[in-house]
């Protein structure tokens, strides 16, 4: 069978491709997050709730860490429609930390001591059928009428709205869809860790998934992808020398080295 | 509904205040359906604020405004759009890293249905029925402004008069009863303004109306059936394109104006 | 009164938030950038003083000063690298923003490295006698961090209104391209004025240390978003709004601990930043943020 260590970066690959496609999709209307680990740790808190609490079937409990997350990410997203550029980046950070916050306090999934015990039904299969229905819904957004608009969107929101497009609709459904599915990340995430505290879910991670997308290009999701697949899998090739203990040291360096270089990225902004 | 008698779009005592002074004042306008109506007068006048006024992309002040007799007053751009009244803009707003083609189809947002969960549901690859629509209706309205050739061509690499003329077809795809043209023409060679002109003629024929504002003279008075005057955010006179060239204030707010461009 | 005692306290705390803060908005006021390495830059300070306070024996002045210059040394040279190379580009306008995210993942894990990535004691040479004036109590401690954060503001203000080089600064700060032609280098003035905002945070992360006896790499990422929750309060480039905005953080934090739950006791930066963003984005001063976010 498979080496586990290969699994299991496998795996991990996989999650962040699902939390990198999950920021990509407010930042293909514009909205730049780095809030997403707020997201991704109501997902897997909820999820690992359904299932070690309730016992509730995996699907059912993703999803509906999922739900969760979205609905937050329709409320959180309201404010997005006025709120732009850098001071939104700055509030998606703020919220990120909030999340956090409550979770460090939020005695029924065990506050700082984190919720423990989740039983691993996260397996490749499973993360190779989330992934791909993922990169199945931005294809299809993509080429389709409510694609078209997002671009726009994102493009001129004045010369969209004088054409009939409702930003809010836009913009708030692009920010809970993201946020539904970086809940579905983190339900995946919660399942294979078996371990959850809410400092896995800080600015770290949220910056993490931002890098993801930054790195491989805002322009499409297959940058947003590529971007996951270089994060995730580059600190393992350097674990495999000495050079381990320099990755994050190396993502930072990197990061800077791509803005020098390549501003917009690996697969830069065209579709 | 609607009788003949009421105008496709009227306003009563517009008015937009920004920080103690007036930009559009006490504006009554009445366009009526059919005419190719234009708004004229030297910069600063308020014509483009009034265009903002009337697409909603800026707030009353005071006033109100009546789309085919009911009150729109304050609404947001995309309902306006929705209603039937869409602009163009002096600085060509278009969508640059979309092609031609795709700038007029997202203009058929509105006219047609579908979200995300349409999306999901494609087959795909496969164009759905609306898609094929969508796209010939493009394709129709980028060869009536005469862009065929350029429908694959990134709107940010167009020539400004194409540019201009792509943002006109994109908006005739939202179907408008009433077209807002914002200096459509500027920076348009003679050639480019006359086939401008002839094109706006032919739509009005065609059934939408137009209000224009412009500083070409020439153009105005060729083509407009109906003429306001505004200055400091006021009108000052209206009339036929006859009337207005004769009219002493409009003399005076032009002063130094040639009356022929 | 212990209202008095809490916000007394709010101050103390407030005024190392303000500190960084002030260097948070003199960059934004300079170039329009948020910098994001600014928490990392104040980490680094504190751990400077902490080698000069363990390894010279030194006191409180030495640990200071150190760490002020040190910490305008890496705040520049971080400009140098990660910032100036590519504000040259054409690129997207949060390019350097993110670039100073990579430089303060660098700085972070480059101090865990050298000093571990446990929190460390931070001791503190002097002796603590308490004082009390009125209903206050103050150990020696606090009042030697509140003479310093306010004296090190004084400073400034006077260095910005009195001298040519401060001048110089803000109107680089209003305007580059007029400074530019009022023959105003603009290059150094950058530099000096991410030296400047580096230094005061690095002073400040001697304060942090000696008035919560400790200190950890991580701690740049907590106090550089109470540092920029001040800033966006007090408004972006606006240097006596943040100020203002670290005092009122402070205050906040600590009434808040003192009479709600404590363990909220982060997230009211965070509120007080969302509040702001949704209800006042140019914060209660006024910003001077040219472009449209």
């Amino acid at each position: 069978m498979l080496d586990p260590y290969v699994e299991s970066v496998l795996i991990f690959t996989g999650i962040n491709i699902v939390l990198a496609l999950s920021l990509y999709l407010p930042v293909s209307a514009g909205l730049l997050s780095l809030g997403q680990g707020g997201f991704m740790a109501i997902g897997a808190y909820t999820a690992a709730y359904l299932t070690t609490e309730l016992q509730w079937p995996f699907v059912v409990a993703l999803l509906g860490g999922g739900l969760m997350a979205g609905f937050v990410g329709l409320v959180v997203g309201l404010p997005s429609l006025r709120i732009k550029g850098i001071y939104l980046v700055i509030m998606t950070l703020g919220f990120g930390e909030i999340v956090r916050v409550f979770f460090l306090n939020f005695e029924p999934t065990g506050a700082a001591s984190g919720l423990g015990g989740i039983p691993t039904y996260t397996t490749l299969p499973v993360v190779t059928v989330a992934v791909l229905l993922t990169l199945f819904l931005c294809f299809q957004i993509r080429g389709s009428r409510i694609g078209r608009a997002i671009e726009a969107v994102r493009e001129d929101e004045l010369a969209a709205e004088v054409i009939g497009i409702n930003l809010t609709y836009v913009k708030v459904a692009v920010f809970g869809l993201g946020a539904a599915i970086a809940g579905v990340g983190g339900g995946l995430y919660a399942h294979y860790a078996t371990f959850i505290d809410p400092a896995q879910f800080g600015f770290q991670r949220s910056a993490e998934i931002f890098i993801m997308v930054v790195l491989g290009g805002m322009g499409n999701f297959a940058g947003a992808t590529l971007g996951a697949i270089v994060v995730t899998i580059l600190p393992e090739l350097l674990r495999l020398g000495d050079a381990q203990e320099w990755r994050m040291t190396m993502f930072g360096a990197l990061l800077v080295a791509i803005m020098i270089v390549r501003p917009w990225g690996l697969l830069g902004t065209r579709r | 509904m609607t009788t003949n008698g009421t105008p496709l779009l009227e306003t009563r005592g517009l008015t937009r205040r920004f920080d103690g002074y007036s930009a559009v004042a006490d504006m009554n306008l009445k366009i009526e359906r059919g005419s190719i109506h234009a708004l004229i007068g030297p910069n600063g006048a308020g014509k483009t604020t009034m265009f903002n006024l009337i697409t909603g992309v800026l707030p009353p002040s005071a006033g109100r405004i009546f789309v085919d007799g009911v009150e729109f007053s304050g609404s947001r751009p995309d309902r306006i759009a929705r209603l039937g009244v869409v602009r163009t803009f002096q600085g060509v707003r278009l969508f640059s890293t979309m092609t031609a083609l795709e700038n007029v189809e997202v203009g058929r947002f509105c006219r047609t249905r579908g979200g995300f969960l349409a999306a999901l549901a494609r087959v795909p690859f496969v164009a759905t029925r609306t898609e094929v629509a969508t796209r010939k209706r493009a394709e129709e309205l980028l060869e009536r402004v005469g862009l065929s050739k350029q429908r694959d061509m990134l709107a940010g690499e167009l020539a400004l008069a194409d540019q201009r003329r792509l943002e006109v077809a994109r908006a005739l795809a939202v179907e408008p009863k009433l077209l807002l043209l914002d200096e459509p023409v500027a920076g348009m060679n003679p050639v480019e303004v006359h086939e401008a002109g002839e094109l706006f003629k032919a739509l009005c024929r065609e059934g939408t109306t137009i209000l224009i504002t412009e500083h070409h003279m020439s153009l105005v008075m060729a083509i407009s059936s109906h003429i306001t005057v505004m200055n400091y955010g006021r009108k000052i006179a209206e009339g036929s394109p006859e009337q207005i060239k004769r009219d002493p204030e409009v003399m005076t707010a032009y002063l130094g104006t040639e009356a022929a461009a | 009164m212990v209202l008095i005692q809490q916000i007394i306290n709010g101050v103390m705390l407030g005024a190392s938030y303000s500190l960084i803060a002030i260097g948070y908005t003199l960059v934004f006021g300079v170039l329009q950038l948020v910098h994001m390495a600014h928490g990392e830059v104040f980490m680094i300070g504190a751990f400077v003083g902490l080698q000069v306070v363990l390894l010279a024996g030194g006191g409180v002045t030495a640990a200071i000063l150190a760490a002020g210059l040190s910490a305008a040394l890496v705040g520049v040279v971080v400009y140098l690298i990660a910032i100036k190379p590519i504000r040259a580009r054409k690129g997207h306008f949060l390019a350097p923003m993110i670039s100073t995210i990579g430089a303060g993942l660098v700085l972070q894990e480059l101090a865990t490295r050298f000093f571990g990535g446990e929190q460390v004691g931070f001791p503190v040479q002097m002796d603590s006698s308490i004082w009390h004036l009125g209903g206050v109590t103050l150990t020696s401690v606090q009042l030697v961090i509140l003479a310093v954060s306010l004296g090190l503001m004084l400073a400034l203000h006077l260095f910005v209104t009195l001298t040519r080089v401060g001048m110089a600064m803000r109107a680089t700060a209003e305007s580059m391209t007029i400074s530019h032609t009022l023959g105003i280098r603009s290059e150094r003035i950058i530099i000096l004025t991410f030296a400047i905002a580096s230094a005061l945070a690095g002073a400040a992360g001697v304060l942090v240390g000696m008035s919560f006896n400790s200190i950890s790499p991580y701690m740049g990422v907590d106090m550089g978003i109470k540092g920029l929750a001040a800033m966006l309060l007090g408004g972006l480039g606006n240097v006596y709004g943040a100020m203002l905005g670290g005092l009122v953080i402070g205050i906040v934090e600590v009434i808040s601990v003192a009479y709600l739950a404590s363990s909220y006791r982060d997230a009211f930066a965070f509120f007080i930043i969302i509040a702001v963003l949704l209800f006042r984005p140019q914060g209660i001063f006024g910003s001077t943020a040219h472009v449209e976010g």
